[in-house]
């Protein structure tokens, strides 16, 4: 196909994907809002006051970037790996499967789907976190990179999820027994100095640790670990998951007999 | 005249073992209007699945106007439109937004695809609908829906996987109208149904596979014409005690006033008539006991097992 007849087709993706998940935007808009209000107010008000400095600055300001990256985390995982394992279930995957779509171009729009909903939670957290903090950006493009990058890489693992997920179950394993504890053990809530060396050791083993660590620097200029190290590791993870993204849909798992 | 769609030695087996094609070999020439029939499991969705890129082949080629699906399936898939037989479209989208989103996967722009989606949904009595959410749709909207969307690339080969399946007698007949007006336009149809009648109506040419195998490839014609013998019904004006003789056929009396009466290719029914008349016997209604397409499907599909 000519390559203005493949944009068309890819946009056609990326628009679907943004129309369903603002159409049933009291499902995928409104609930992290709400649950990230309430974690600036619990322990960033309230916990976090009586804890004091984090880090070297307040707690409340220590936790925000950590949040906001847990919100893009979950949401381009949770937008693609319901998305297209909805179209599946659906079928409505064939809509696809007939055209003349080539199976990257299908990849990067759920993959962009993914980012789009990732990106407007996290900015819609971080427009909330500025009534409980001040946040100044320290490096702009640290914070931009590191964000884009990382809900590159949720979002083609929740299409790895969809592809392989067969029940409605299969969806929501990973993102409860996988990604919400590496999430809340990444470094979101404390600096990992806090624990004593061997738990140092097990907890740089977490990838999340260094996205949050990494856009922790980018807005206040502290991180746990290497940067440098992190954008490497991230980008590595990107080619070897959309690698395998395109191996499965080349062919067909859970999508053709 | 130039394949639409050539088909040779497919063969298809699934990971379960199942061996749903055997190495069929078909060919539909451009602009016919093409029944593929079967009976349930023969092999025939597995067969429109693998033209359509929705189904994996173990074995085989596939070409669309000369288009081969494993070295130029791009090409092959622009010339295709499907209806397949489930509903497979998001029931929660907007009617007009499913056919404009299906423009787009074919590389239609935004403005282009508005303008051909108005035109099919008004062709297929759906415009009003346009804003509806899917679900909402009647049965019959829906396959209208599905037609609409498969159109939408104005496609060479239209493949219809059973498309008036529960659908009313009504809007199934506008259907086929629908279905001979784009077929006269130069569309090439490829039919599966259920119902012989509509095959025997709308199609020129047929091929019935069965476990996997075509076990008849002609024109519909040709096939007709191997009919040898067809029941009648003779629907009688008065009661009759017992069976009339009519010398030459074989007749059975089904109730006091319905003969059926079998009739030879080589026979005509004059005799049947004026001998009923010399006997007293007056006929009010006559019909075919069966679809004639019926009684060969179901001979040849017999013969098969």
């Amino acid at each position: 196909m000519p390559s203005q007849l493949l944009f068309t087709a890819f946009w056609t993706i990326v628009v679907k994907e943004v129309r369903r998940f603002t159409r049933i935007w009291p499902q995928t808009l409104l609930p992290p809002a709400i649950t990230m209000t309430l974690y600036f107010i619990i322990f960033g008000n309230l916990i976090g006051s009586r804890i004091g400095e984090m880090g070297g600055f307040d707690y409340m300001e220590y936790i925000v970037p950590g949040l906001i990256m847990m919100s893009v985390i979950t949401n381009s995982y949770g937008n693609v790996v319901s998305s297209f394992f909805g179209t599946k279930f659906q079928h409505n995957i064939e809509e696809l499967l007939v055209a003349p779509v080539p199976n990257w171009i299908i990849l990067s729009g759920y993959v962009i789907g993914g980012m789009a909903r990732g990106l407007a939670v996290g900015l819609i957290v971080t427009v909330l976190s500025m009534f409980f903090t001040d946040l100044q950006i320290h490096h702009l493009g640290v914070t931009v990179g590191i964000v884009l990058l990382t809900s590159i890489v949720f979002a083609l693992g929740g299409f790895i999820n969809a592809v392989f997920a067969t029940t409605f179950d299969d969806i929501s394993i990973i993102p409860t027994f996988v990604l919400t504890p590496l999430t809340y053990l990444g470094g979101v809530f404390y600096s990992i100095e806090l624990l004593p060396e061997f738990w140092q050791g097990v907890s740089q083993l977490n990838p999340i640790l260094y996205m949050v660590n990494t856009f922790r620097y980018g807005i206040l200029g502290v991180s746990d670990i290497n940067v440098g190290f992190a954008f490497t590791m991230i980008f590595v993870f990107i080619v070897a998951l959309a690698g395998f993204s395109l191996h499965l849909l080349n062919i067909g798992k859970g999508i053709r007999n | 005249m130039t394949s639409a769609l050539k088909i040779e030695n497919l063969r298809k087996t699934y990971g379960n073992g199942f061996e749903a094609l055997k190495g069929i070999s078909l060919e539909v020439k451009e602009g016919d209007f093409f029944a593929l029939l079967g009976p349930n499991g023969a092999g025939k969705s597995t067969t429109l699945g693998i033209v359509s890129s929705l189904v994996n082949k173990s074995d085989g080629t596939v070409s669309v106007f000369g288009h081969s699906i494993d070295k130029d399936l791009a090409k092959a898939k622009l010339s295709l439109g499907v209806v397949p037989q489930e509903f497979n479209f998001n029931p929660f989208e907007k009617v007009v937004d499913i056919v404009i989103t299906q423009a787009g996967y074919y590389g239609i722009p935004a403005a282009r695809a508005r303008e051909r989606a108005e035109f099919y949904l008004k062709k297929l009595g759906l415009w009003d609908k346009r804003n509806e959410r899917a679900r909402m749709l009647s049965g019959g909207m829906k396959r209208r829906l599905m037609i609409a969307r498969a159109l939408v690339h104005d496609p060479k080969v239209l493949i219809l996987d059973e498309p008036t399946a529960g659908v009313d007698i009504e809007l199934r007949r506008s259907m086929w109208e629908f279905l001979r007006e784009i077929n006269a336009a130069g569309t090439t149809i490829i039919l599966t149904t259920h119902y012989l009648e509509e095959a025997e109506s709308l199609c020129r040419n047929i091929a019935i596979i069965d476990h996997g195998q075509i076990i008849q490839n002609s024109s519909m014609k040709a096939l007709l014409a191997k009919l040898n013998m067809e029941t009648f019904i003779l629907d009688l004006d008065g009661d009759l005690e017992s069976v009339p003789q009519i010398e030459g056929y074989r007749v059975s009396l089904t109730d006091s006033h319905t003969l059926e009466v079998e009739v030879q290719k080589s026979q005509g029914l004059n005799a049947v008539f004026s001998q009923l008349s010399e006997q007293g016997v007056a006929v009010a209604s006559m019909r075919n006991k069966a679809n004639r397409l019926e009684e060969l499907f179901v001979s040849l599909v017999d013969k098969n097992l």
